[in-house]
């Protein structure tokens, strides 16, 4: 039994005539009991067209019959419960069921199915034939078809924006009626299409699914459903001329008629002004929607590691060069190509704590990185498998090591680029000088403590950053003697100190430099990156 | 790091200009007989504004008075301010915009030019300060200006200027001219 009261008969009536579907009806009648929509919307019909055919059933009837399912009823249903309700417009009534025996000619149950046949002008067909079995397998083959890990799903069902002009156009033409006896009934209370379509489809794709939970609000998994109705796009249209304002184009969109401005251009219009643009009624569809494609999307799963570059001809990320590539790989590439097909992912976004040139090597414990996999299809991983993923990309290459791979969370990734300023680098650079040296012409380096440089933007990166004088401090430095013209200098920094510029000068824009410092040209021939002092990753135990 | 030989590397290793710029120059400036410039394009496109070695201020043991980045009453070099990565606001120059005066002792005046066109980033206050940078090293410390040519325009700013061969062919020719008796 349909929880409806007396009250419903006379909304009821109007939208069958109106050509509305029964689930739409129920929305309407704002019955938030989930059952009564999971019900074959045939017999849900039958059931409505009884309800409200049963003139015998009297006010005192009705109540005691609707008692038990009190607790069913919407929280507005249930308060205007006292309001008196005149007798229903009979006359109305008859005249929508001799239209319908005038067409069928024919026995009742055959009335009722061509009824539904006929797609509703509300929901453009989603509650009827799209909200079924045949929907419930698409979508299931879908997500099996992606082989993916998981263990809750949720649905997200994306509607054509008329819809909201047609749920508008019919909210109007019930809200008329239901002035008229009285009944207090709010426009947020009526069912969203969404969520009817969720509570039917739900339950159906958990059990095509073999029992995975279906979930209502978060999962990690979402499958989404999206439909499209061209024959009624131009629906909208009108809003466009009255509430300007709303549809400003942007750059990213394909159509400026998007749910959201739908909706809040509805708010704007008056009723007055909707009723003289659109049918109310809404008119009748010949087609249901089309259903698009079945997008599954896992959320980002974040690996994050430390790496080792030991090769002096390898970018850290792809080097293109006026749409040319510059280097057969980089760093990224050799560490993200066995972490994506690991975690079969559909691609990444490589972040790292600062970076390093093409022609410098990063040595020590290496450097800091992290990895937002983009739709992962696998996203467990044991640490022993994460051990031996990392064991792939080791043994994938001798220019790269990485160390430490680990599963992170998207909000410990900002740990990484908290320290990238404040932490410290240490560094060793092959030093030339021009003018011979001898091993005590440098040692006085080694007592320099806390220099602070100003640093104007290298020009090797002015076109890329805004010109500025940064000051950055070195904090010691230690030399090591090589031969008459080179010297090995290790230098503790401040991050963000960029030691070539400090070496050669960078055209006297960073000073004090080494050439000031020996008093000849000093060049820097070799760089390597020895320490990058951030405490995150976490070290992954042997 | 390992030990690695580095004899002599250095005597005819590139060095940072070697490695990293493109030598262009303008000879005779506006007809001003070896009124030479260089312009040092780096591989991202920025252009440094030097002196050529060959610039009569280079000659002749000449020491330099004052320097003037003020081009004009309206005009100063110095109040050239850019900001953010775009580098807006930077004063837009011509091939043949002036970027400073520059007046010797024996009172011989130059003016020295943009050679490009594109947007001025920064002069070299240093040289107002130790005028002998430039002398002593014209085509680093001493550099004159920086400039950053429209990303469009950065391959064809080129076209007018000379190659580094096409500039010495120009310099053996003049010297050849001058040993000439006339």
């Amino acid at each position: 039994m349909l929880p409806l009261k007396e009250k419903d008969k006379p909304i009821i009536q109007k939208l069958l005539s109106a050509g509305c579907c029964a689930r739409c009806i129920l929305r309407f009648c704002c019955v938030s009991v989930q059952a009564a929509y999971r019900k074959p919307p045939e017999e849900t019909l039958e059931e409505l067209q009884i309800f409200i055919n049963d003139t015998k059933n009297d006010k005192c009837q009705d109540s005691v019959a609707l008692d038990s399912t009190d607790e069913y009823k919407s929280k507005d249903a249930a308060e205007s419960e006292t309001s008196e309700d005149p007798p229903n417009k009979r006359a109305k009534l008859e005249t929508s069921i001799t239209d319908a025996q005038s067409e069928e000619g024919a026995a009742a149950v055959v009335k009722l199915k061509d009824g539904d046949s006929r797609v509703c002008v509300v929901c453009l067909g989603i509650l009827q034939e799209l909200c079924g079995t045949t929907q419930a397998v698409k979508i299931t083959e879908a997500v099996k078809a992606g082989n993916y890990e998981f263990d809750t799903l949720v649905l997200s069902v994306s509607l054509p924006a008329q819809l909201c002009v047609r749920e508008h156009s019919c909210w109007l033409h019930v809200k008329k009626e239901v002035r008229e006896k009285g009944l207090v009934l709010n426009k947020d209370d009526v069912i969203q299409v969404k969520e009817a379509f969720k509570w039917i489809m739900q339950g159906m794709v958990a059990k095509e699914l073999g029992g995975t939970a279906v979930v209502t609000k978060v999962s990690p998994f979402e499958v989404s459903v999206e439909f499209t109705h061209s024959e009624t796009d131009a629906d909208c249209h009108f809003l466009a001329a009255t509430c300007p304002d709303c549809f400003k184009p942007t750059k990213n969109k394909q159509s400026v008629f998007t749910r959201m401005a739908v909706v809040k251009a509805l708010e704007k219009i008056p009723d007055g002004k909707f009723l003289k643009h659109y049918p109310c009624p809404p008119k009748q569809p010949t087609s249901s929607c089309s259903p698009q494609e079945v997008q599954c999307l896992r959320v980002s799963v974040f690996v994050a590691g430390r790496y080792n570059k030991f090769c002096r001809s390898l970018p850290q990320t792809p080097w293109v060069i006026d749409g040319e590539r510059r280097m057969e790989s980089s760093v990224e590439e050799l560490i993200a190509a066995p972490i994506l097909s690991a975690f079969r992912a559909d691609g990444f976004n490589f972040s790292s704590s600062g970076r390093e040139d093409v022609d410098v090597r990063t040595l020590g414990n290496g450097r800091p990185f992290a990895m937002e996999l983009l739709n992962p299809h696998k996203s467990r991983f044991s640490k022993e498998q994460m051990k031996q993923l990392q064991e792939t990309i080791n043994q994938s290459s001798d220019k790269i090591k990485v160390r430490d791979l680990q599963i992170v969370t998207r909000e410990a990734m900002s740990r990484m680029k908290e320290g990238e300023e404040e932490k410290t680098k240490s560094y060793t650079a092959l030093v030339w000088t021009q003018k011979p040296i001898q091993r005590e012409d440098i040692s006085f380096i080694d007592d320099i403590k806390d220099l602070t440089l100003d640093q104007k933007t290298p020009l090797r990166v002015l076109h890329r950053r805004a010109l500025a004088v940064r000051q950055r401090a070195i904090h010691s430095m230690s030399t090591r003697f090589l031969d008459s013209h080179h010297f090995y200098l290790r230098l503790k920094t401040q991050a963000g100190t960029y030691i070539k510029e400090f070496v050669h000068g960078d055209f006297g824009r960073t000073n004090p430099n080494l050439c000031q410092l020996l008093k000849t040209n000093t060049d820097i021939l070799e760089l390597d990156v020895e320490s990058v002092d951030v405490d995150w990753p976490p070290p992954v135990p042997e | 790091m390992e030990s690695v030989e580095h004899e002599d590397t250095k005597a005819n290793a590139p060095s940072v200009i070697d490695r990293y710029y493109t030598r262009w120059y303008r000879a005779d400036m506006k007809g001003k007989p070896c009124e030479d410039h260089c312009i040092l394009q780096h591989s991202n496109r920025i252009c440094v504004i030097t002196l050529a070695e060959t610039h009569p201020i280079l000659q002749n043991g000449r020491t330099i008075k004052c320097i003037n980045y003020q081009i004009s009453n309206g005009c100063s070099r110095l109040k050239n301010k850019v900001s953010g990565k775009s580098k807006r606001g930077g004063q837009f120059l011509t091939d043949f915009a002036p970027l400073c005066r520059i007046t010797c002792t024996d009172e011989t005046e130059y003016t020295i030019y943009s050679c490009i066109r594109g947007r001025l980033l920064e002069v070299n206050e240093n040289i107002l300060e130790t005028p002998n940078l430039l002398l002593e090293k014209p085509s680093t410390e001493g550099y004159i200006a920086v400039i950053l040519p429209k990303f469009e325009e950065s391959k064809s700013i080129t076209e007018n200027l000379l190659n580094r061969d096409e500039f010495e062919n120009i310099i053996s020719k003049r010297s050849s001219a001058q040993s000439q008796p006339s």
